[in-house]
């Protein structure tokens, strides 16, 4: 039974860790701002949450998960909330999504956005 | 050789040595501001790395921990931190007031309209 | 450490960046990523209060110095480099050389750990009752130390009133016209202040659980007086802040950062008038424990309500300022 357990807290940490460079990359590697939260988003939300139900089982059943389940609903609370508010800013500071294959909207999609790196 | 166990003083004189740097020679208030606080937390940092002791944890007593890692730096860096927020809040009042009365930031033209009035 | 590696490397690119914003930015990193560091090197009282006041105040603060100062994109001219590093280079060799002779990392036979430290934290124990060494250290043994550090607060935030504190003109009465309300109401932002409508008594009440949980984990008076104002700078910042001044006025916060000192002053004032010495807790009850857990109680209360008000009159006069 421990052992079971401990594999299984293993391997959510493992999968959380892998989103979380999976995440990283994308937000070094996408062409655009919006594509970019997107990437902020996997980490936040799947590898963040992934992680924290990977040392809840390592916790057991004790007031320290308690404590986890409430990172977990406060991180879901705000990351997307945070999210929405970054990608406000950017549309309100002229950034506009790349937009790949549509003639018309050419010159629009040429207007990448003012990369704040 | 001395190597392994003093890398941390060395990267800490390191981060010393750039917020030292950012102060000297950056032009900008801010900038100036952010470099205090970088050499700050190096400080902190270095006091952190003195109290930290192989094998302990951190100082609350609980059953079967034997061994605890020094108490007394933390609470010497507790006061420091606040204390350097405080003083941080300070200099931004004084760059926002400096502001007012210069028209810049810019510490070469401060010194100019110093120097012609 | 890779962590402390990483911070160098956070601190040359912010030597290097000239967008203030991202320095703004790489600043509150640096802060959270040194908060980090601390929890590795097991200094969780540390690491909490790093986190709360470097990445959050902080970076607030110097958010609200850009917006207020400079646009947001200023080109940093810098024109005396060599020099400077010349000179930061001898310092950071002279600085090496004096490490030679330290104590090897985390070796348990430094000097360090041998004089005070196995006293307090042996001592701890019977002498104050409390897990949390670190607090009774800082509360009790350490006690006139922080009340330094609350007068700091106090002037620090008493300094900012006097430098930028001017009567608002113009603000002073929020309008609440149809343009107002197109620009700013309720239908422009409606996730952002619904959702911190209800984070808000959350972040009020896990302030509430660190100031009195420090006895025992991590926490104590500044990490919940910080969490404190937070909650009311996040209200500020969603809402508008005359509305934010409207809930806590200037004449409420003010009342309180005085009556943090009082009552850290007062408590050691009784402590000398029954009969021990200033700031001594054991007198305060019958058995010496009790005293103790009374006198750090009302302590980190005081230290509590000073940081609060500290944070928010300093964040309110930073944000009522006329652009």
């Amino acid at each position: 039974m421990e052992m079971l357990l401990d594999a299984v807290s293993w391997l959510l940490i493992l999968i959380g860790s892998a989103f979380l460079v999976v995440g990283g990359i994308g937000i070094v590697r996408l062409p655009d701002v919006f594509a970019r939260m997107h990437g902020a988003g996997i980490i936040d939300t799947v590898g963040t949450c992934a992680m924290l139900l990977g040392l809840m089982v390592q916790a057991g059943f004790t007031i320290v998960t308690i404590k986890l389940v409430l990172i977990v609903v406060f991180i879901l609370f705000t990351s997307p909330t945070a999210t929405h508010a970054l990608a406000r800013a950017a549309l309100g500071g002229g950034a506009r999504p790349q937009v790949a294959d549509s003639p018309a909207d050419a010159d629009a999609g040429e207007g990448d956005s003012p990369s704040k790196t | 050789m001395e190597f392994p166990g003093l890398i941390n003083y060395w990267i800490v004189v390191v981060l010393m040595m750039t917020g030292f740097y950012i102060v000297i020679a950056h032009n900008n208030l801010v900038k100036k501001i952010v470099g205090l606080n970088i050499f700050q937390v190096s400080m902190f940092t270095f006091y952190i790395t003195m109290a930290k002791v192989k094998g302990g944890t951190a100082p609350i007593l609980a059953e079967g921990i034997a061994q605890y890692s020094n108490p007394l730096p933390h609470v010497l860096i507790l006061t420091a931190i606040v204390v350097g927020v405080a003083t941080t809040a300070l200099g931004l009042a004084l760059v926002v007031r400096i502001r007012d009365a210069y028209g810049t930031v810019e510490d070469d033209e401060i010194e100019a309209q110093e120097n012609d009035r | 450490m890779s962590l402390m590696v990483f911070m160098a490397v956070i601190g040359f690119a912010v030597a290097r960046l000239r967008n203030l914003f991202g320095v703004v930015m790489l600043t509150g990193i640096f802060s959270l990523t040194s908060a980090v560091l601390y929890v590795v090197l097991d200094a969780v009282d540390v690491a909490f209060t790093e986190a709360a006041v470097g990445a959050g105040i902080a970076t607030v603060l110097m958010l609200g110095t850009l917006a207020l100062t400079t646009s947001e994109e200023k080109t940093v001219s810098d024109n005396k480099p060599l020099l400077a590093l010349l000179l930061v280079t001898i310092t950071g060799a002279v600085l090496i050389y004096g490490t030679l002779d330290m104590p090897y990392y985390g070796d348990p036979t430094a000097p360090i750990h041998h004089h005070v430290a196995p006293r307090y934290l042996m001592d701890s124990a019977y002498e104050t009752g409390l897990p949390n060494v670190v607090t009774s250290v800082l509360a009790s043994y350490r006690g006139y130390d922080t009340l330094g550090e609350v007068f700091v607060i106090f002037t620090a935030a008493a300094g900012v009133l006097l430098i930028i504190g001017r009567p608002q003109r113009g603000r002073r009465r929020a309008r609440r016209d149809a343009q107002w309300d197109i620009e700013h109401g309720i239908r422009k932002n409606v996730i952002l202040r619904v959702v911190s409508k209800l984070l808000l008594p959350m972040i009020l009440l896990f302030a509430l659980y660190v100031q009195w949980h420090g006895d025992f984990g991590p926490g104590g008076g500044f990490q919940a007086g910080v969490i404190f104002a937070s909650g009311f700078i996040l209200y500020a910042l969603i809402f508008d802040v005359d509305l934010a001044r409207a809930v806590v006025a200037p004449r409420v916060s003010r009342f309180f950062l005085a009556l943090g000192v009082l009552l850290y002053g007062g408590v050691g004032v009784v402590g000398a008038l029954l009969g021990g010495n200033y700031l001594d807790y054991s007198v305060l009850a019958r058995v010496p424990t009790d005293g103790q857990h009374l006198g750090i109680l009302l302590v980190e209360l005081g230290v509590g309500l000073t940081v609060a008000a500290a944070m928010i009159t300093i964040f309110f006069t930073f944000a009522s300022q006329e652009r």
